[in-house]
């Protein structure tokens, strides 16, 4: 079977920042694909590119055999390929059940017409909209505050609805931002053990992710991005080890001694 | 004056489709309201078309209007398209004082029809004036309730929030907004059609721009967001303009034109001491439960 998604020669700048410089990468189905990388590698510009929310100036992106470059970021959503972001954002005045609800697809009732007259799939596809968005509720935690709004979430808990819209989308490939950043430990190894369930049940992550022994544990393989392009891939041991990788993340031997 | 308050009601309630909802500021509601006031008094005065079909004329052109307004503005945000759909309107009332040929310019359009106007005493033709309006408001209203609380108006406050998050919900953005203008300038147009007809003389006078600063500040006034702040702030706006109007006879020793600079200020000093206290205006908007 070919990978998931498959990157050739991805680039984008801003303003004279070569901020992507020809990415090849690929993402394997039902894996946990770690991307690491020094600050400033590109690996949200990446998923930027990769999502639509950017468009690439050069390169392609085949996703589920299907080239999806330059798609407005809607379509690519529709399509499977759905990201998150590292600032969790959620929509502040919309309830955590709305947030989730939101994701949803082919709700009729977002045509304007069917919306006021109220046509009869409106109403059902909202309630199985509803019924799925409590089921990721309670699978991620969230059903006591699901009628909170977003913007009163804890950070913890914003990182979880950021996973749960994601989820609502009936997603095959999901691209985390920083997924567990600034969540205490055991609320990330909670989150850590989300996203190995959710990957036996066929979904596939491609994580950025900066604590290294969360990325130990949950991905592989490892991709590690610096200065705009891929500079290894491997098992998080065979990365970590590699002289090319703790060049970019600690300057050269040379000069650091 | 209800009658007026009606009117101030459609535009505070179509404004609040594409504010309240949306997120898009509209400076241009007068423009809009212009617009539909002329294609109605043009129709029926010009081309006899009869009164319905000039106000439902009105609706049609003024939404295509607000179909064209927000592709060409798509790209705008924030203070940017407040400043766009300001000129618009001002647009709008240069070209009806200029293209005499089509608006006999500065002169207006009078002798517009109104219902039943001449065939009745002028106190009952206001109030069947004023129960036509009436039924136009609460259409408008139940409209934009049912809007707002379909998936369509969840949409359009999650692009409010957050345009990119919305996007990558799978929403097709730019379609979510035009259609939420179109629906809004088709109803300021047919509140512009209704004033025609109700005043039976239109001019470009009659649309400067302190009418939208009326129609936002009684949405503001009333809640944004909430439907019924729109129209609670639009009846409380014109109960306020009436009666400063009296009250500041009772001033001594002010000449009129200083009664008038009086009144504004009551106006925009009791709009601050409703924000002061009341943030979200009188019907704030609330999260709906589950």
């Amino acid at each position: 079977m070919p990978p998931l998604l498959s990157v050739r020669g991805l680039e984008r700048s801003f303003y004279g920042v070569r901020a992507l410089n020809g990415v090849d990468l690929t993402v394997e189905r039902a894996t946990i694909t770690g991307l690491i990388g020094p600050n400033g590698a590109g690996k949200t510009t990446f998923f930027h590119c990769v999502s639509g929310v950017v468009p690439p100036e050069a390169g392609t992106v085949v996703f589920d055999g299907e080239d999806i470059t330059g798609w407005r970021a809607d379509r690519i959503s529709r399509r499977g390929l759905v990201r998150t972001f590292q600032i969790a954002r959620g929509v502040p005045r919309l309830s955590v059940l709305e947030n989730l609800m939101l994701y949803g697809h082919a709700q009729p009732g977002e045509r304007l017409l069917d919306a006021v007259l109220g046509a009869p799939g409106v109403r059902r596809r909202e309630s199985e909209l509803r019924e799925r968005a409590v089921a990721v509720a309670r699978r991620l935690n969230l059903t006591r505050v699901l009628d909170a709004a977003a913007a009163g979430l804890s950070g913890g808990q914003k990182k979880l609805l950021e996973l749960g819209r994601a989820l609502m989308t009936d997603p095959k490939l999901v691209l985390l931002d920083e997924p567990i950043a600034g969540v205490n430990p055991t609320l990330a190894s909670e989150i850590a053990a989300h996203l190995e369930s959710l990957r036996r049940d066929g979904l596939t992550f491609l994580v950025i992710e900066h604590h290294l022994d969360m990325i130990a544990r949950l991905c592989a393989p490892v991709i590690v991005m610096a200065d705009g392009r891929r500079l290894a891939e491997g098992t998080f041991a065979e990365v970590a080890a590699s002289e090319a990788v703790q060049e970019a993340y600690m300057g050269r031997r040379k000069w650091a001694s | 004056m209800l009658t007026f308050a009606g009117f101030y009601g459609l535009m505070a309630l179509g404004l609040n489709l594409v504010w309240g909802m949306a997120g898009m500021i509209n400076l241009g509601l007068v423009g809009f309201f212009a617009f539909g006031a002329y294609v109605s008094a043009l129709a029926t005065v010009n081309m006899g078309a009869p009164i319905p079909a000039g106000v439902a004329a009105a609706s049609a052109l003024t939404a295509g209007a607000g179909v064209v307004m927000a592709l060409t503005t798509r790209n705008l945000r924030g203070d940017y398209l407040a400043i766009v759909t300001l000129g618009f309107s001002e647009v709008v009332r240069l070209v009806a004082s200029n293209e005499i040929w089509l608006t006999k310019g500065t002169d207006g359009i009078s002798g517009i029809p109104g219902p039943w106007r001449g065939r009745v005493t002028p106190e009952t033709f206001n109030l069947i004036y004023l129960a036509i309006v009436a039924v136009f408001v609460v259409a408008a209203f139940w409209l934009l309730e049912r809007v707002r609380h379909s998936p369509f108006g969840r949409v359009l406050r999650a692009i409010r929030d957050d345009e990119q998050i919305a996007a990558v919900a799978g929403k097709p953005v730019v379609a979510f907004k035009v259609q939420a203008f179109a629906v809004s300038a088709g109803i300021l147009g047919t509140a512009g059609a209704l004033y025609g007809h109700y005043i039976s003389y239109v001019a470009p006078d009659s649309f400067a721009p302190l009418i939208t600063i009326y129609a936002v500040l009684a949405l503001t006034a009333g809640g944004t967001g909430d439907n019924r702040g729109a129209v609670v702030g639009a009846l409380l706006l014109v109960f306020f303009m009436e009666s400063t109007r009296f009250a500041t006879g009772w001033l001594p020793g002010l000449r009129p034109v200083q009664v008038a600079a009086v009144r504004e200020f009551l106006i925009g000093a009791s709009l601050v001491v409703v924000l002061r206290w009341r943030p979200g205006g009188l019907i704030p908007e609330r999260i709906p439960r589950a």
